[in-house]
């Protein structure tokens, strides 16, 4: 995938991987995964956006013995996704364009 | 490579950077090895799957603004130490605990030092109280009329006396001694900790 377009995915892909339960680093490239390929540092550096952004807190809490950070998203959050569900029939109807083209110039 | 060799090399590879960060994404990994190892995996098997310790090491690098480097760039170096890395690998879990059990093990150092001095004074206390139970024992044996046995008691006595004597100043000497030490322990706990904010 085009690495512009992915960027701007992954940050809605790990909102959506909170959306419902709060979850851990690992959790949420594990759950991302039949969808999207996220490396750790890639992971850490749009928890930090994310994090600046206000679309999710972080709290730490014990897990078997050591420490799991949690990732707890906000309303912010939660309004990002919903922007992106509108940006996304834009989107649709700018492929459903591409590919008109396509059939066209055929 | 095993977790702790794994964040030592990326800790060194790192060690230009703003020692906060450095510090936050050394937990983030460790975190991540841990998942993966309670999950199943081997420690060995856990590490290689985070990556290289060079890519993971330049995509940070990449990550952190110029202007961030700089600026630690032109700071003076505080660098974590080795052990500070083991013990954020060791410790993460467990900083509680482990402060719990640094406390405890300086309350116990603290109260076997006063145990020492309470029984010093205690054997002082001892000696007087020989000292004045064989006199009086002595005077009165040597008066109710055996004469000998009160004498050799009425010279323990005075021997206790004078030996108590010895332990008065012997006592105080060590009670001196140890309530130096301790003092001088907790300032040297002290200057550690302005040192280290200093840096």
């Amino acid at each position: 995938m085009d690495i512009q377009l992915k960027r701007g995915l992954l940050d809605i892909c790990v909102l959506a991987a909170i959306k419902n339960e709060d979850s851990y680093g690992y959790k949420i490239i594990k759950d991302l995964k039949p969808y999207i390929e996220l490396s750790e540092s890639t992971l850490y550096t749009i928890l930090k956006r994310l994090e600046t952004a206000n679309m999710m807190t972080v709290k730490t809490a014990e897990h078997g013995g050591r420490l799991r950070k949690y990732y707890h998203i906000t309303e912010e959050g939660l309004r990002r996704i919903e922007e992106f569900k509108n940006e996304w029939t834009e989107i649709m109807s700018i492929y459903k364009f591409v590919s008109k083209e396509d059939n066209v110039n055929d | 490579m095993t977790k702790l060799k794994f964040l030592l090399s990326l800790h060194d590879k790192l060690s230009d950077l703003p020692q906060n960060e450095v510090e936050e994404r050394l937990s983030f990994y460790s975190e991540m090895i841990e998942d993966r190892m309670e999950e199943g995996l081997s420690e060995e098997e856990a590490v290689s799957a985070i990556g290289s310790v060079d890519e993971i090491a330049s995509q940070i690098v990449a990550d952190i603004p110029l202007t961030k480097i700089v600026k630690e760039k032109i700071k003076p170096a505080k660098k974590l130490k080795t052990w500070e890395i083991i013990l954020l690998v060791l410790g993460s879990p467990i900083w509680l605990s482990l402060a719990i059990a640094a406390i405890s093990v300086i309350f116990s150092l603290y109260v076997s030092l006063w145990a020492v001095i309470i029984s010093l004074w205690a054997v002082y206390g001892s000696l007087i109280g020989c000292a004045i139970g064989f006199i009086i024992a002595g005077i009165v044996i040597f008066i109710t009329g055996n004469d000998l046995t009160g004498i050799a008691m009425l010279g323990a006595g005075l021997v206790c006396t004078g030996l108590s004597v010895f332990a008065f100043y012997g006592c105080k000497a060590i009670t001196k001694g140890i309530l130096l030490l301790t003092k001088t322990v907790a300032l040297k706990i002290k200057k550690s900790l302005i040192k280290k904010e200093d840096a």
